[in-house]
């Protein structure tokens, strides 16, 4: 599966973001920028892969991923995949080209060169 | 907006002050986020799950979000959650703890809880510090911490939670961090199904506490040393035993179906009226 960008939209709640830079750091597309105001932005949302990270990991909630082709999926609109990732065995094994862009992406980043 | 943030949005209570108290880049927040996804994905009804929470950054998870929730007091989480799954075991009770609420001066419930199998599914906030009160070291930071209370140092072994889990009687005992989020939603996904008493030990950064103290320049740097310094346990079991030094397993360390201790008095209760009635 190759990874597609620029089909999602990604938004920033500024009232609840308090600028820890996770999803800077983490975003494998170089979507958010941190600012002066103490605030992450979107700065490149054409280059969004649709992983989710953000999503997952921003402590307060503050970001959002919206695919833009969520009404075209086969699944019900109102069932992300993402939610339903609920299972043990869910992201230990990343097949070689789902490393990025999936929620399971932290998995090729972390333990598995040790 | 999406729907994972979306679905959290609908837990929250929204009558509470929001952003949350909790400081930039906490781990506390995604931990809430990640049992926010597990209870939804397991189709729970709110009204069916009660949160039972301690006293301490991690316990004030229970202000936020809208289960049946108890903001019970430091350390005595569990004691206030076996009551509740002992009236009615049909709920669903979580039990979130700090590492301070968890293993000080909450230690004897939790080894009393584990040895007793009870049916509470127990997530426990590791982040080696006494986050809420002002950074003094807990029973599960690391030999050298520097913290408020050691400023050269803490000199004492710290404990391991899945191993103290463990060898007290808890029937699933797992481990795993902020980072890693898919598989903690699996982790606590799969510990909310089993009987007994699980544990979660969650791995979560403290910046404003521990970090800074002990040469993490930003909370950044924490979730970078979790990606380094953790591995899947089936992967550190295959590692040479001067190589698993280096690193902190994660995944299920144990998963042995045994019933709660809410069921077997069950049992007994139902057995003892068919003997008086017979
Ligand atoms: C009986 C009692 N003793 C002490 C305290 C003070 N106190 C509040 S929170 C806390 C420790 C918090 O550390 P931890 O449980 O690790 O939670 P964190 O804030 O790190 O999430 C202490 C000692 C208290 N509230 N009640
Ligand atoms: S003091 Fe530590 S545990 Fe408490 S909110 Fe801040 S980062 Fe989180
Ligand atoms: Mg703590």
């Amino acid at each position: 599966m190759s990874k597609k960008k620029g089909l999602a939209k990604v938004t920033i709640y500024p009232d609840w973001c308090k600028g820890c830079g996770i999803c800077a750091a983490f975003c494998p597309a170089g979507v958010f920028e941190l600012r002066a105001d103490g605030k992450s932005h979107v700065v490149r949302e054409e280059e969004c892969v649709n992983c989710g990270f953000c999503e997952l990991h921003c402590p307060d909630f503050a970001v959002s991923v919206t695919p833009k082709e969520i009404s075209r999926r086969k699944t019900d609109a109102c069932v992300d995949p993402r939610v339903e990732a609920a299972d043990p065995s869910a992201g230990t094994d990343p097949g070689p080209e789902e490393n990025v862009g999936t929620p399971n992406r932290e998995e090729d980043h972390g333990h598995k060169k040790a | 907006m999406a729907q994972v943030t979306q679905l959290i949005h609908d837990y929250l209570r929204h009558n509470k002050k929001f952003p949350h108290v909790y400081c930039a880049g906490c781990g506390h927040g995604i931990v809430l986020g990640s049992l926010i996804r597990s209870v939804h994905g397991l189709g729970y009804a709110k009204d069916d799950i009660v949160l039972v929470a301690g006293i301490g950054c991690s316990g004030r998870m229970a202000v936020y979000v809208d289960f049946n929730t108890v903001h019970t007091t430091h350390g005595r989480a569990l004691t206030f959650a076996t009551g509740i799954k002992m009236a009615n075991p049909n709920l669903k009770v979580i039990v979130v703890m700090g590492d301070g609420d968890a293993m000080s001066i909450g230690g004897n419930h939790l080894i009393h809880a584990a040895r007793r199998n009870i049916g509470l599914t127990t997530l426990v906030l590791n982040n080696n510090i006494y986050g809420m009160t002002g950074g003094q070291y807990s029973p599960t930071s690391p030999v050298g911490t520097v913290s408020a209370t050691s400023p050269f140092g803490q000199l004492e072994r710290s404990f391991d939670i899945v191993d103290m889990a463990m060898a007290s009687g808890a029937s699933y005992v797992a481990r795993g961090t902020v980072l890693h989020a898919t598989m903690l939603d699996g982790l606590i996904s799969d510990a909310l199904e089993k009987p007994g008493f699980n544990l979660v030990e969650i791995l979560t950064p403290c910046h404003t506490q521990y970090g800074r103290k002990n040469k993490f320049k930003t909370v950044v740097d924490m979730y970078q040393w979790y990606k380094k310094n953790t591995v899947k346990l089936d992967r550190y079991r295959q590692l040479k035993s001067e190589e698993q030094d280096k690193f902190t397993p994660i995944g299920v360390f144990r998963d042995e179906m045994r019933p709660g201790l809410e069921t077997r008095y069950a049992e007994l209760r139902n057995k003892l009226q068919e003997q008086r009635n017979a």
